[in-house]
């Protein structure tokens, strides 16, 4: 497979922070790249330097063995944390200001097709709804044909129906043989959007890797949940590994029926247990911590 | 209610003290504002009229007038006759007084100031002196003042239509996304220089056609050179307005530094009234602001009939202005806001 993007030993400091911290990967052709990591993680900071948007303390960004130039800015679509557009446009007119900016096109109407943007084209742009908005900004990163597509965070903020609604675009998008570099703060999103993940804390990688073998090669137990108000036990009386979530216990064990029995025996109520498979979550979760982030 | 006052107030005094560009523009403008108007009124009571002075001496003994001893009149030592002549009849001197015998003085019939100094003057007790209207005097006071306020006009929308929008465009991340394109800076730069520069060229046209009809004015010069003139003139404001912009992401600091610039060529540039007789410093600092240089060209071609050849030192003056803002706004752009 080749490389589209390679990042070799980035780092980038502020006045008061070194965001990132000797980051390294590749990213191949065809491929769903997702970063993930918790607020102030360095997320942002080093999508932004793989997109030429800021330069790198020290380190390279090389888009398929060369360092980024107009090739890049030609061929690389970008779909931005928060992006302002210009006033007074509508949507069709804004597509048309960002089409005339790339000597690539894609056909529009075909991208106002696929990004559900048709209903929309003399609507003001000031006046789409989150989702909308979302969508114009996907289409507007897709207006070059792109060989790599930069999103990040693209479904914060979004309801249920949009996010599904925005995962079907990325995998047409992927199925276009587009690499994607996805950040997100869902795990879900990056569990079935990715091929690859890298989770980053404190501006380094902790953890890269497909999501199902960073959770076979971190977990080999499942999760037994029960509500908190049929729990009375301490972790020591039932001899498995027990936290308290809010609502919820969960027992973490790679014996379950000698876990169901000893929850039995100890009088546990199972009419509510639930018995699910380790997700990424519970990775992220357990390689970046539980306590909440300043 | 006085809490809720409360705590807007205290939340925008501490944006505003920790904002320090613009707290260090704050503390800033009031300085330079005491530094300017000192610069501009220091010394004794400020002259009203000017009045130039031919050779007061004869014969090694100076001539007196009583009416030399006026207030408020600044008398401006001259010796070229011929050259403060047609100065009176642009209004840039009030009067020329030539006392050596026979005494006479120079006016612009058209001059309300020319008319009250001759009211002045015949009462002033000294012996009689003889009126002579200044050759091509019957310039009107408008038509002087005309192209200073269409100067004025140009030099407005142009810094802060093209600055303040620039600011707010980095500001809100707009710029940032267009940094994500193929776009160059020098590119982005020539559109808003030409998009601002077509929508001043029609106003100006427009205004200059209404006040025509309107009012009517004085123009004896050719219209393609007077076009060519704005065209440049405004060129030269519009990448000044881009210099400015090129870094600053506040826009209470654009603001500041538009006003640092728009005030001193309002005041300077001789839009309301002529830098003549005024210090040295101050028609050098004239002399570098692109107002100065568009509002002489247009003058001379309107009032005088210059042709574009004769006002080549101002288009000169114009262009290398241009050049030199429009490189150093390319060179210090920033796309992003950090």
């Amino acid at each position: 497979m080749k490389t589209v993007i390679e990042a070799r030993e980035l780092f980038k400091e502020f006045p008061s922070i070194r965001a990132v911290n000797g980051v390294s990967f590749t990213v191949g052709e065809g491929t769903c790249f997702g970063l993930l990591g918790p607020n102030g993680a360095g997320k942002t900071t080093t999508v932004e330097i793989l997109e030429g948007i800021l330069s790198p303390t020290s380190g390279e960004v090389l888009y398929r063995g060369q360092p980024l130039g107009r090739q890049f800015r030609e061929e690389a679509g970008i779909q931005f944390q928060s992006t302002a557009l210009q006033d007074f446009l509508t949507v069709s007119e804004t597509l048309a200001l960002f089409d005339g900016l790339y000597s690539r096109r894609s056909d529009l109407s075909d991208l106002i097709h696929q990004t559900a943007l048709s209903e929309l084209l003399q609507q003001d742009v000031r006046k789409l709804s989150g989702g909308q908005r979302q969508r114009l900004l996907l289409a507007i990163a897709l207006i070059n044909d792109p060989t790599v597509v930069f999103l990040d965070e693209p479904t914060t903020g979004l309801d249920p129906q949009a996010r599904r609604n925005f995962w079907n675009l990325i995998e047409q998008i992927k199925a276009a043989n587009t690499t994607v570099i996805l950040t997100t703060h869902y795990m879900e999103e990056a569990y079935v959007l990715c091929d690859h993940i890298a989770i980053m804390d404190h501006g380094q990688i902790i953890a890269r890797g497909s999501p199902r073998d960073l959770l076979e090669a971190h977990f080999d137990d499942v999760i037994l949940q029960l509500p908190m108000e049929d729990w009375s036990l301490t972790a020591e009386e039932i001899g498995f590994s027990v936290l308290s979530t809010g609502d919820t216990v969960e027992i973490s064990t790679r014996d379950v029926s000698g876990a169901v029995k000893a929850l039995l025996d100890h009088g546990v109520s199972l009419d509510q247990l639930r018995i699910r498979p380790r997700t990424l979550e519970d990775l992220f979760l357990e390689l970046t911590g539980r306590e909440l982030r300043q | 209610m006085i809490r809720r006052f409360i705590a807007v107030f205290h939340a925008r005094n501490m944006e505003f003290l920790r904002d320090r560009s613009s707290l260090g523009w704050n503390i800033a403008v009031p300085l330079l504002l005491v530094f300017g108007l000192a610069l501009i009124f220091a010394g004794p009571d400020r002259p009203l009229f000017k009045v130039a002075l031919m050779s007061v001496e004869k014969q090694g003994q100076t001539i007196t007038h009583p009416f030399l001893q006026t207030r408020f009149v600044d008398f401006i030592p001259v010796t070229d006759r011929e050259t403060t002549v047609h100065k009176v009849a642009r209004h840039r001197i009030d009067m020329l007084l030539d006392l050596r015998p026979p005494a006479r003085y120079w006016i612009n019939p058209e001059s309300p100031k020319g008319y009250l100094l001759e009211r002045v003057l015949a009462g002033s007790g000294g012996p009689p002196v003889e009126r002579i209207t200044a050759p091509g005097a019957g310039v009107r006071w408008v038509d002087w003042v005309l192209p200073g306020v269409l100067g004025m006009n140009i030099m407005f929308s142009c810094l802060f239509g093209v600055g303040f929008v620039v600011v707010r465009y980095r500001k809100n991340g707009f710029l940032k996304r267009l940094h994500a394109t193929p776009l160059r800076a020098v590119e982005f730069i020539a559109a808003q220089i030409v998009s601002r520069l077509l929508l001043i060229l029609l106003i100006t046209i427009g205004v200059y056609v209404a006040t025509s009809y309107l009012i009517g004015f004085r123009m004896v010069g050719g219209y393609l050179s007077l076009l060519l003139v704005v065209t440049l003139g405004a060129v030269a404001m519009i990448a000044l307005g881009l210099l400015v912009a090129a870094r600053v992401t506040s826009e209470e600091l654009a603001s500041g530094l538009l006003n640092l610039i728009t005030w001193p060529m309002m005041l300077l540039s001789g839009v309301w009234f002529s830098m003549e007789g005024t210090h040295e410093l101050l028609q050098l600092a004239a002399n570098l602001m692109p107002l100065t240089h568009l509002l002489e060209a247009a003058r001379a071609i309107m009032l005088d009939g210059a042709t574009f050849g004769e006002v080549a030192g101002h288009v000169a003056a114009l262009a290398l202005m241009t050049v030199v803002f429009m490189s150093l706004g390319a060179a210090l752009f920033k796309w992003n806001p950090d």
